[in-house]
């Protein structure tokens, strides 16, 4: 089937373009924005809050920008072909917004030098590729704190996707804060390899909770672990990506909303100007790349207080959720009291903290 | 790691659920497949089941009229498919794979308003004392109508072509359709009903994706259930009990392997993830070591006067 399944992609891919060759033609003097997305733009998660980011785009600039967006493209070859017909089409800066999109993204931007690309989530540049991301791991030692002292069963659920930096270091930023307000807290983590599949994250939310986790927390893109914690309810969770205020106060208790609109329009407005350099962005809670979604009744005023002055403290510098003493997780020394994890370290997180069970797929 | 935090019977139990989809679909396909027809519409169809079910169950309250309108969303997309495929004579993998483009993108239209709402949920059957016998009662009949509904279909189809005249008829068209024609059987009249049996099959368990095993409505949410299910039915040499012997292998390791990954098992993740995909087709195949093959008119355009 795989055949197959190639040919209807590349016969997706194909009416897309089509679409965007007829918009192109009309109109040349536009400033053309492309968006590649791994999901669909109503996945309310991931790919919804890069949607937003593009709407956001086209309501700065109204007619003197046109964009373009292709979704559900899979991670690999595949995307390398879309961002070929996009950069055919004409598009003049083009958004890759997976991690999967990191190779693909840097292959397409060799054979077209005057078009400018922007990877999410990635760690390569090249004269015409930037790489941007946000912290959000700043906001998943919130969300630890959180957790860490809701839990009553002292499991904590963790559906991950894959195993990436930017993955383990969420998983670690949250149970370093768990930890501290709750000694007892195990984390379970569960990997389903996959940004987008409800079905599946569903079963990863149900296999945790049946295994005492009633604290679950996702770095998948859907909306549907949020549906099992509800429907087998006493379980908490976080919205991720998206605020998915819809499964607020319960089970959703708090959230990581990712804002992309305001760098979507400072990097549309230096492709404009002619002024865009290549650069590797990474903003937080104090940017407001990362907010914090309201954290609901369900969650006690003093718990309350303390996430939001640990989230006052990350935005003003005070506070560095990696912060020493920490230990590795085979026990050997990283951070010595006091001091704070550099950036290329946390880029390319390979390793859990000491205390984290399981070990990280190779 | 702890296998004691794995509680057997839950797993068993969710094991069913996780497999209904894929074994709706796969059931659906194999009797448009044995009847002589490809149709790679089947994740298109599925979609569409999935929203057409959610909408409707949404706005009566009733899951069981949800099921019903899927089976007929199901069923009405793969009309489109029999239009073109047995009445204009279109290429049929070109089609199948249109028509999963198209319901992708009708049910994104359709369920718009349907994001974040939350479905009314699908009752538990309770069976007066076979529910209540410990251990089989949780495990086998504490489940939904449609999981049932699934094997029985298995069942009905397996009957049907095994001891039925109408069995013998259909199997007679997907082997060779001209020779059906010259015994004076209606093969294009035979082939629009299988389609549709299909398409509602496939219709059902887009619809038991998005009302009982997530529940709710995310674009895009069956994910590559539908070509898992057109894989089956080839694995499973058409033969219906090996598609639920499949689908359950595939439900049931999916679900085994978060389960063992939860418990801490000390398997590689990457292992792991991939073994329902390898224990499945290891396993069909072994078993079709028989000699089974596709049936003969599979994928080929009928028409009277050729």
């Amino acid at each position: 089937m795989t055949i197959l399944r190639r040919t209807l992609l590349a016969g997706a891919a194909a009416v897309t373009a089509l679409g965007m060759a007829t918009a192109a033609g009309a109109q040349d003097d536009k400033t053309k924005v492309g968006f590649v997305f791994v999901g669909p733009v109503g996945d309310g998660g991931w790919t919804y809050e890069h949607n937003q980011g593009r709407l956001a785009v086209e309501e700065e600039f109204g007619d003197q920008v046109e964009t373009v967006f292709v979704e559900n493209v899979a991670e690999g070859p595949d995307s390398e072909r879309v961002m070929t017909q996009m950069a055919l089409n004409g598009a003049d800066l083009i958004f890759t917004t997976s991690f999967g999109y990191m190779d693909p993204t840097i292959n397409v931007a060799k054979k077209f030098p005057d078009v400018k690309f922007e990877h999410a989530t990635g760690y390569k540049t090249a004269e015409n590729v930037s790489t941007y991301s946000a912290r959000f791991y700043e906001g998943r030692a919130i969300q630890g704190l959180i957790a860490g002292s809701m839990t009553e069963s002292n499991i904590i659920g963790y559906i991950g996707s894959f195993p990436i930096p930017e993955v383990i270091r969420g998983i670690n930023s949250a149970y370093i804060q768990a930890k501290k307000v709750n000694p007892d807290v195990q984390f379970k983590i569960v990997w389903v390899y996959t940004w987008f599949d409800p079905a599946k994250e569903a079963d990863a939310a149900k296999v945790l909770i049946e295994q005492g986790a009633d604290v679950v927390l996702q770095h998948t893109d859907s909306t549907a672990p949020q549906a099992a914690a509800q429907t087998a309810g006493g379980v908490y969770t976080f919205g991720q990506a998206s605020d998915m205020y819809e499964y607020a106060p319960e089970p959703r208790i708090s959230s990581i909303i990712d804002n992309w609109a305001p760098y979507y329009i400072e990097r549309t407005k230096a492709v404009m100007d002619g002024t865009w350099e290549s650069v590797s962005r990474w903003d937080g809670i104090a940017e407001g790349m990362v907010g914090i979604g309201e954290i609901t009744s369900a969650v006690p005023d003093d718990v309350k207080a303390a996430a939001l002055e640990m989230k006052d403290k990350i935005a003003s510098g005070e506070m560095h959720p990696f912060t020493g003493p920490l230990k590795k997780q085979d026990g050997s020394d990283w951070l010595a009291e006091g001091e704070t994890a550099d950036d290329g370290t946390l880029a390319g997180m390979n390793f859990y903290v000491e205390g984290i069970e399981g070990e990280i797929p190779q | 790691m702890d296998l004691s935090q794995i509680n057997p019977i839950l797993l068993v139990a969710s094991l069913m659920v996780a497999a209904t989809p894929i074994l709706l679909a796969a059931i659906g396909e194999l009797v448009v497949e044995r009847a002589g027809v490809l149709n790679l519409g089947v994740e298109g169809m599925m979609i569409t089941g999935a929203i057409c079910g959610f909408a409707v169950a949404v706005e009566t309250g009733s899951p069981w009229l949800g099921f019903l309108a899927a089976a007929i969303g199901g069923a009405a997309l793969s009309f489109l498919f029999v239009i073109l495929t047995q009445f204009a004579l279109a290429n049929q993998v070109a089609s199948g794979l249109a028509l999963t483009l198209f319901g992708l993108g009708l049910s994104s239209l359709l369920g718009q308003s349907y994001v974040g709402i939350k479905p009314p949920p699908t009752p538990d059957l309770h069976i007066p004392l076979l529910s209540d016998i410990p251990i089989l009662g949780p495990v086998v009949f504490s489940h939904d109508l449609i999981l049932y509904l699934g094997i029985a279909i298995v069942a009905g189809v397996w009957a049907l072509l095994k001891f039925t005249r109408a069995g013998l008829i259909m199997r007679a068209v997907g082997e060779n359709h001209d020779a059906a024609h010259a015994l004076g059987y209606k093969v294009v009249r035979i082939r629009v009903m299988a389609i549709l049996f299909g398409g509602a099959c496939a219709g059902l368990g887009g619809a038991y994706i998005s009302l009982v095993r997530v529940p709710q409505w995310t674009e895009g949410m069956t994910a590559g259930v539908g070509w898992i299910a057109l894989a089956l039915v080839v694995f499973a040499s058409w033969k219906p009990w090996r598609v639920l012997l499949g689908a359950y292998l595939f439900g049931g390791i999916t679900v085994l392997q978060l389960n063992l990954q939860a418990a801490g098992v000390a398997i590689p993740v990457e292992y792991l993830a991939m073994s329902p995909y390898v224990i499945t087709i290891v396993v069909l195949v072994i078993l079709s070591a028989d000699k089974s093959r596709a049936p003969g008119s599979l994928g080929r355009i009928f028409h009277a006067t050729s």
